[in-house]
């Protein structure tokens, strides 16, 4: 099949950016979406034009490296799906592509469609973590932990931080991905002792690095490639309002 | 030179506690003084940092992706294994010992494996410490399953997605030193050279893959876990950036590359559909667990497999291994699937796949069972094929996946050269010619968490701390190399993409070096790589500049790296005249077309020293000695 392509072109952070209109041709509907822009790209590095830069990695939807808005939609159309496991047969002959890359005022554009998600990082190294050093832990069948707990702590865990939730939130706010994160450590004993510091000290980490608050819109687990549910994102909230009278606010 | 692993003497079960109680210590008022590079954050790497920093070492911490969490460890899925016996079922150290060094066809070091097994057990309590969701029972416990290669299940899992979860846990506990300020992260920067000061390591040279700039950072001790070479086939289960190149510039600088051909070939992975093709996406080993292998008795039989009655398939696996059958080691079962394919036998586009079943299991256990089990692998199989697995078998072909050789080390994961460490998949340590199945994940921690701590303070304590800065000469000349050859391949502007030299490369390596290895194929091989080297340095276009983010500048760097690996791995393959695990010589083999090792000419680890471009590079031997268990044909019939 043949598209047609509109591609976000920003040379760097300062510069202004605008799309850049281009053919792909030849496309197979058994090609994922980044193979085919691959062949786009290959096409333009034969006629002197710089590739569209992009980022990638595994290709197999779980780095969460890949992040490209395609019409609109933070990872395309197909619901549950990174933009590297999106395949062309979602697409038509004859159909107009609009990729740009994640808007977010957190995230600012370095080239193209390649944007800088280390406050998400920053956000994990605020809390978002057991402290427990290496060695000397108890056997790994001393505390029991029932099935339907390890399976809640697991549906929260399966974040990729790809930051689609924040790309698709009318406020820029990374509530979705601070919340898969606090509720998995907050549903395992072994992270249960520091759940009220966690999560004071990760939310004011998220205003801090400039994400927005969270007003209900549920964009972010529409967005979301590994469905995480907003269930967390209420959990966040009571932990939140259980964790203010400890005064992990002011401590910190 | 004949090499010296410096295993430790006494009975195998001490080997590792008298070592330790052998090896010196940093005081910890001192360890402050001491800086270490680590290069990768993936299990091996992100354990290692994290570890370090928590000793109170000031580390500095490097990876080309945009995050640490992003290593491709993310993307194991299957399960880690570790000898907790928790199911009864007969494991211990001694038997996951055995296994490891059984699957890996005798060609690994007893001590470090008995050592590995014995570590393995630390490892699970120190994830779950970290709140590693691992998959338990209505009670509560630990659920384990199996894997091919072993008869008892030692596998811990996290749904399909073990190594993400294990990676999130060594990177949280990353990020928590992050924040402690002990070590410092340095994410989308590349190593692109290994900085020597008198012989011993004292740094490296990375680009700065967001601006361009190259810089030299000091240390006083550098640590590669920087992952595996298989993208030197092209086509992998690998991430797109996956590369040989900090292990190829380290080994340019003098270490050794110890095996490299033993590559491990994946039976369970999705056909090709392509030329367009730019990975291969595993379909996780744990389904062979409930997944039966088949193709068509008939040859070029085109009826839809729900159409070909019972007594016309042939489980082949099942037939000629009937104690393993289809959970026969990785090995085996791709070279069985190349054998029936090139026989005829084969199903799907160009004949390139066989079917893997689950009908029997569902009529048995129930579809809900099965998509507990293997949901998301099955959506994503049918994301990428468009076929769903619960109504037809999965088709499914060999992929390059893993490489078991890599930077040679000692028992104390030091290279030749002092001051370099190698963990993980880049070193050659622990696997032999052939891994099983959830042991790199196990590999990748024991020697993050628990071995790189003990021995690396054993270096130190004999160096003094901040003996160069990057002010040295050796950095300066370092820098000037890197710079000029990113202007070199910048200034070629060629007519062809470096991808295109990449699929031809791959092309020459799964043909003539991949499953099965000829004198003549690999002679061959030896001819057209170099070959298609010179043109690369002659015909190559990568637009853009250096100062910028250059993602083809990067990718060039690492075919080139590539294009001439490639040609290591083919000569070493073709000195190793046996078969053994993952490297199977024509020449060499039984009458029923199984492997044929040759114990008393090649008991050994092959590791090969840099000459010079375009040098014969020279082979160093490493015997191998096996005082606890015998030589053996590795049979899994
Ligand atoms: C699809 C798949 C499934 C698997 N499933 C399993 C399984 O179920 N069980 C199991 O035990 N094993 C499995 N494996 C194998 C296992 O995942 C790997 O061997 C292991 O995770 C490797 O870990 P590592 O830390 O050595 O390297 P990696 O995780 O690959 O990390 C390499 C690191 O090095 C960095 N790096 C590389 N080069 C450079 C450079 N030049 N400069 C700077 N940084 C660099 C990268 O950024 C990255 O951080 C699987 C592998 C694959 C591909
Ligand atoms: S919550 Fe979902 S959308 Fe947000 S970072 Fe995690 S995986 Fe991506
Ligand atoms: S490239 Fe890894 S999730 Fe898409």
């Amino acid at each position: 099949m043949d598209l047609t392509l509109h591609v976000w072109r920003q040379k760097g952070p300062k510069d202004k950016g605008k799309l850049a209109t281009y053919k792909a041709t030849d496309i197979s509907p058994d090609m994922s979406f980044l193979e085919m822009m691959d062949v786009v790209n290959e096409g333009l590095i034969k006629q002197g034009i710089e590739p569209v830069a992009f980022d990638h990695d595994c290709r197999e939807g779980i780095c969460g490296t890949c992040s490209q808005v395609i019409n609109g939609d933070p990872h395309g159309p197909q619901a549950k799906t990174t933009v590297c496991q999106l395949h062309m047969r979602q697409f038509k002959d004859g159909d107009e592509i609009y990729i740009e890359p994640w808007r977010s005022r957190a995230f600012p554009v370095i080239r193209d469609l390649v944007v800088d998600r280390s406050a998400m990082d920053r956000l994990i190294q605020a809390g978002g973590y057991v402290s427990v050093s290496t060695g000397g832990v108890p056997d790994a069948n001393a505390i029991l932990i029932p099935k339907d707990d390890a399976e809640t702590a697991m549906d929260a865990a399966e974040c990729i931080g790809c930051g689609a939730c924040v790309a698709a939130c009318p406020n820029g706010s990374a509530m979705l991905f601070v919340a898969s994160k606090v509720g998995q450590l907050a549903k395992l004993p072994q992270g249960r002792a520091e759940a009220a510091r966690r999560v004071c000290t990760m939310t004011d980490a998220m205003i801090e690095e400039g994400f927005g608050n969270c007003s209900n819109h549920y964009d972010c687990e529409a967005a979301c490639p590994k469905g995480i549910s907003v269930k967390f994102i209420a959990q966040l909230n009571r932990e939140y309002i259980m964790a203010l009278p400890k005064g992990y606010k002011e401590k910190e | 030179m004949i090499l010296d692993g410096k295993c430790p003497t006494g009975p195998l079960a001490d080997k590792w506690d008298n070592h330790r109680q052998a090896l010196k210590l940093v005081n910890p008022a001192n360890k402050r003084k001491f800086k270490i590079i680590v290069v990768g954050t993936g299990l091996a790497g992100a354990s290692a940092a994290a570890t370090l920093g928590e000793l109170g070492y000031r580390v500095e911490a490097f990876c080309y992706q945009d995050s640490p969490r992003r290593a491709h460890s993310i993307a194991a899925q299957g399960g880690i294994n570790a000898a907790k016996n928790y199911p009864n079922d007969g494991d211990s150290i001694y038997r996951l010992f055995y296994d490891t060094i059984k699957g890996g066809d005798f060609r690994a070091r007893e001590a470090n494996v008995y050592r590995l097994a014995q570590i393995s057990n630390a490892i699970i309590d120190q994830c779950v410490a970290q709140g590693v969701p691992f998959a338990r029972d209505y009670a509560g416990y630990l659920e384990n399953r199996s894997f091919g290669g072993a008869q008892v299940s030692r596998t811990f899992f996290a749904r399909g997605q073990t190594g993400q979860q294990l990676l999130l846990g060594a990177y949280q506990s990353l990020s928590r030193q992050i924040a402690a300020e002990s070590v410092k992260i340095f994410p989308r920067t590349e190593m692109l050279d290994l900085v020597l000061v008198d012989g011993q390591a004292k740094g490296i040279t990375v680009r700065d893959l967001t601006t361009g700039e190259i810089r030299c950072h000091a240390a006083d001790a550098v640590i590669l876990a920087t992952g595996g070479y298989v993208n030197v086939f092209n086509l992998s289960t690998n991430a797109m950036g996956c590369s040989v190149t900090a292990a190829w510039r380290a080994h340019k600088k003098g270490a050794f590359f110890a095996n490299p051909c033993y590559t491990q070939i994946h039976p369970t992975c999705i056909p090709v559909s392509g030329d367009h093709q730019s990975k291969l996406t595993l379909m996780s080993e744990s389904l062979r667990n409930d997944g039966r292998i088949w193709v068509p008795k008939k040859a070029g039989d085109s009826r839809l497999p729900q159409n070909i009655p019972e007594n016309e398939r042939d489980y082949y696996l099942e037939r000629k291994y009937p104690s393993f059958g289809n959970l026969a080691p990785r090995d085996i079962a791709s070279r069985a699937a190349k054998e029936v394919c090139d026989a005829g036998y084969g199903i799907g586009p160009g004949g390139r796949g066989v079917y893997l079943d689950f009908g029997d299991s569902i009529v048995r256990l129930g579809e809900d069972a099965i998509r507990a089990r293997y949901g998301n692998l099955f959506e994503m199989y049918e994301r990428i094929t468009d076929e769903n697995a619960y109504q037809q078998p999965m088709r499914i072909y060999p992929a390059p996946h893993y490489s078991m050789g890599g930077l040679w080390v000692d028992y104390n994961l030091q290279s030749n050269i002092e001051g370099l460490f190698v963990l993980g998949e880049a070193n050659f340590s622990d696997h032999g010619a052939n891994r099983l199945g959830a042991s790199a994940l196990m590999q990748g921690l024991a020697d993050g968490y628990f071995v790189i701590p003990y021995t690396i303070a054993d270096y130190l304590a004999r160096t003094t701390p901040g003996m160069v800065s990057d002010s040295h000469e050796a950095f300066r000349q370092s820098r000037e190399q890197v710079a000029q050859q990113t202007d070199r391949l910048l200034s070629i502007n060629g007519r062809k993409t470096a991808s295109e030299f990449h699929r031809e490369l791959g092309h020459i390596m799964w043909e003539q070096v991949g499953m099965a290895r000829s004198a003549s194929s690999l002679s061959e091989a030896l001819k057209r790589i170099p070959e298609l080297r010179e043109e690369f340095w002659l015909n190559v276009r990568i637009p853009g500049s250096a100062q910028q983010l250059n993602q083809e500048l990067e990718k060039a760097g690492r075919i080139a790296d590539f294009l001439e690996f490639g040609e290591l791995l083919a000569r070493d393959a073709l000195n190793r005249e046996e078969s053994c695990g993952g490297h199977f010589r024509i020449e060499h083999q039984t009458p029923d077309g199984e492997a044929l090792r040759n114990d008393a000419d090649f008991a050994h680890v092959a590791a090969w020293q840099y000459k010079g471009a375009d040098q014969t590079p020279e082979l160093h031997k490493e015997p191998l000695s096996f005082e606890n268990i015998e030589l053996a044909v590795r049979s899994y019939k």
